[in-house]
């Protein structure tokens, strides 16, 4: 049986461009960057390339970018390094209803250590209203998070007129941008953010590596100490083929975005269409328009969450319910919660993400497997039938 | 011309094998592991198998391990870690003064900005703390002590156990950095009495980016790394798949080469050491002339820049290093060899030789023909050595 894979958003395969470019950093030159001779020559001028290509996917300074394991870890160097070192001008944090559970439980995690922590409410489509992220900011905030778009419904934040926002209170502000960067343009300028946090797997480098643009002259405290790479604020050796992919990753994303958008877009569209034709009682979330060209979020009436991904699955589709990374724990989803789209009870929702590899008949098929599940599971539910 | 590299502490290539394991990982099998259809649970299935695998060679439980992304890492989740978990319960950690910087920065970063008192254990002339010493340290407060079991840069093994029984009996935490000697010799976390172990893919032949944190089963730490379900909550963050699988198959071949590999890295760094000790005077062989790392032997050339030194002996092929490449940059005087007490003149000529099992007799032999030339012609050229002579 031929799998069909619809969950670029929690990884996609690494592009064969990106794997030819990190195999010599794997092979041939495995010096350490840090070292004083030859060895270590090579590797030096790889991860200056390298944050160069990231640099410039994000229309930062190169010396604006620090290499991290993965987006988790980007940001939780953020929120947790710029609230502490900036504690001494207060103690409390702004988030959005609908961060990632790293960002929640980070802020979270600061709790523990006198911070206090506001979230701000979201609307039906899951959009953060600027006008209340003025609302939470008091004397004592130092430091907002609102993601640039969300990884469950997709819907893009406003927040350009955020940063206007907290520029104006001296406030600082951290946008995760994981399932963002690598689909849509995102220039850290025009965005107007002070830190933004990436991951190499949502696009098409490996899994292990991520980058946080922190803007120049922003503080934090390093999630780890010691010897000194990234200039003091990420001590570890540096993950040289990761960095490598990372680059080539961003090169490529500089160069598909137009095609990316266009193609995701249309096979969404297709997907869609198909789900309204042939589906009926079958909710969209997230926004209409202002969200990622390569998500769709849709939710079942009469169908159970779990069973559905089970015989999706059994049927061949790979497709997420809801964030991977809190796959196991069977709640449900708290972005849904928060945009107030579960109060109808017996929802079962499923999450599509499309690549760079997928095709009209990848969608086609999985609109059949859908059908065909989805009919299966009401015929049994004792709701529908009544 | 030839090269001959002896910087295997600084970076060791990517074992053919290991990478050979890792290849279908990147761009065919690439699920995210918490993915709950078959393509994920048959990553995570293969994640458990490495962990399975890297627990073995340290003699851990499977459910004792965490994967991170490099030694640094382990060495920061467990000194901050288990520090502030226990913060209530007192504010004293002790770290050996030969610590990696990862320790030593670690042990400072709780000092100054979360109100801990920090000991630095004083060690002897051969880089040995003792357990004497150490007992006249702990205090009512201590809630961890951290000691390296090997050291980079003099290559001394520590009396881990001795040193870790002694705080457990106290009910304080114990934490080692093995980075240094897990795959180099035998490393068993239960004989070491430890509650947390760290170690590094690299070191292994894994590739740069990964590695791992040993925590003896209910050990409390807080994660310097919050997110989803990964590692149990204690390291969020999606895990580096690939690399894992380096780690797993690294892990693996460690464990077959350990009743060998050891005494061929000894005999070839023995040669190496009588063969300088012979033909170059004015040297101090550093750390303990037993108890040290099979594969390391690290000096300090009287009257020299070890800079200058590399320099040359790059010129001939070989690599070697000054010490610790993490802080090579900053060009200081090891805080390590000050505290073992060599003067700080001397100091200035360390070089460090950390052998592979690829290195052979005939590279050794190589260096041992190459560095006494270099060494002359680099003291012929020094006001200090000329002074030294002509007293």
């Amino acid at each position: 049986m031929k799998r069909i894979y619809l969950d670029y958003l929690a990884s996609t395969p690494v592009a064969p461009e990106v794997f030819e470019a990190m195999v010599p950093y794997i092979k041939e030159h495995f010096g350490n960057p840090a070292s004083i001779h030859s060895f270590g020559e090579k590797p030096q001028e790889a991860i200056f390339n390298a944050r160069e290509q990231v640099a410039s996917l994000l229309n930062s300074k190169p010396e604006e970018i620090i290499f991290t394991s993965c987006g988790t870890e980007g940001n939780n160097l953020a929120i947790k390094g710029i609230a502490f070192a900036n504690m001494d001008r207060g103690k409390h944090i702004v988030i959005s209803a609908i961060e990632h559970f790293s960002v929640f439980y980070c802020a979270k995690a600061l709790e523990d250590f006198g911070f206090s922590v506001s979230f701000v409410p979201v609307d039906n489509y899951g959009m953060v209203d600027p006008k209340d992220v003025e609302k939470a900011i008091t004397d004592n905030t130092i430091l907002v998070s609102v993601m640039l778009a969300n990884n469950e419904v997709g819907t893009i934040q406003p927040i350009e007129e955020i940063s206007k926002i907290t520029r104006k209170h001296g406030v600082f502000f951290h946008c995760d941008a994981v399932a963002a960067v690598g689909q849509i343009p995102v220039d850290v300028r025009k965005l107007g953010v002070d830190s933004l946090s990436l991951a190499g797997n949502i696009f098409y480098a490996p899994k292990g590596i991520g980058a946080l643009y922190l803007r120049e002259g922003v503080k934090l405290w390093p999630l780890f100490h010691g010897g000194g790479q990234e200039d003091g604020r990420r001590t570890g050796t540096e993950n040289l083929p990761g960095i490598v992919g990372l680059g080539k990753a961003a090169e490529l994303a500089v160069e598909r975005l137009p095609f990316r958008q266009k193609h995701y877009k249309q096979l969404v569209q297709r997907l869609k269409k198909g789900i309204e034709d042939r589906i009926e009682e079958a909710f969209f979330n997230g926004h209409p328009e202002k969200k990622l060209p390569g998500n769709l979020n849709v939710s079942f009436k009469y169908v159970e969450g779990e069973a559905l991904l089970l015989h999706m699955d059994l049927a061949g589709v790979a497709v997420a319910g809801a964030s991977a990374c809190m796959s196991i724990t069977a709640k449900a989803s708290h972005v849904l919660e928060a945009m107030g789209a579960l109060k109808d009870g017996a929802l079962g929702t499923l999450l599509f993400t499309v690549g760079d590899e997928t095709t009209n008949d990848d969608i086609d098929r999985a609109l059949e497997a859908l059908q065909n599940v989805v009919a299966k599971l009401r015929a049994m539910s004792p709701l529908y039938n009544r | 011309m030839k090269r001959v590299y002896l910087d295997h502490a600084a970076a060791t290539p990517v074992r053919k094998e290991v990478l050979e394991a890792m290849l279908p990982y990147f761009s065919k099998i690439y699920a995210n592991p918490s993915s709950v259809y078959d393509l994920g649970t048959n990553v995570k299935r293969v994640l458990e198998e490495q962990r399975e695998k890297v627990a073995e060679l340290i003699g851990a439980g499977k459910n004792e391990i965490i994967f991170t992304s490099s030694g640094a890492e382990a060495n920061n989740i467990a000194v901050k870690g288990a520090a502030l978990a226990n913060r209530k319960k007192g504010k004293h950690v002790i770290v050996s003064a030969i610590e990696h910087h990862s320790v030593l920065n670690s042990a400072r970063f709780l000092e100054r900005f979360h109100g801990f008192e920090v000991t630095f254990l004083p060690v002897d002339k051969y880089g040995l703390a003792s357990v004497e010493t150490l007992e006249r340290f702990l205090t009512d407060e201590t809630v961890l002590v951290s000691i390296m079991h090997g050291n980079n840069e003099i290559g001394t093994i520590q009396q881990i156990s001795e040193l870790a029984t002694s705080c457990k009996e106290r009910g304080i935490a114990f934490h080692t950095d093995a980075v240094a000697t897990v795959g180099s010799i035998p490393v068993d976390v239960k004989e070491l009495n430890v509650d947390l172990l760290s170690l590094s893919g690299p070191a292994l032949g894994a590739p740069k980016g990964t590695g791992a944190l040993y925590f003896k089963k209910k050990l409390r730490f807080v994660p310097l790394i919050h997110g989803g379900i990964q590692e149990n909550g204690r390291r969020g963050g999606t895990e580096n798949v690939p690399g894992i699988v380096g780690l797993g198959k690294a892990a693996e071949l460690a464990i077959s080469e350990l009743s060998s590999k050891p005494l061929y890295l000894q005999g070839l760094r023995e040669r190496l050491v009588s063969g300088i000790l012979e033909k170059i005077p004015h040297v101090v062989y550093t750390g303990h002339p037993e108890k040290r790392l099979p594969g390391h032997a690290s000096f300090c050339f009287e009257a020299i820049e070890g800079e200058a030194l590399l320099f040359m002996l790059s010129r001939d092929g070989i690599y070697a290093s000054t010490g610790s490449a993490c802080a090579s940059k900053a060009l200081k005087t090891s805080p390590v060899l000050v505290a073992i007490g060599v003067a700080p003149e001397i100091a200035q000529g360390s070089v460090v030789f950390t052998l592979s099992h690829e290195n052979n007799t005939e590279e050794i032999n190589h260096v041992l023909e190459k560095l006494p030339v270099a060494v002359e012609k680099l003291r012929s050229f020094s006001p200090v050595w000329r002074k030294k002579m002509a007293a």
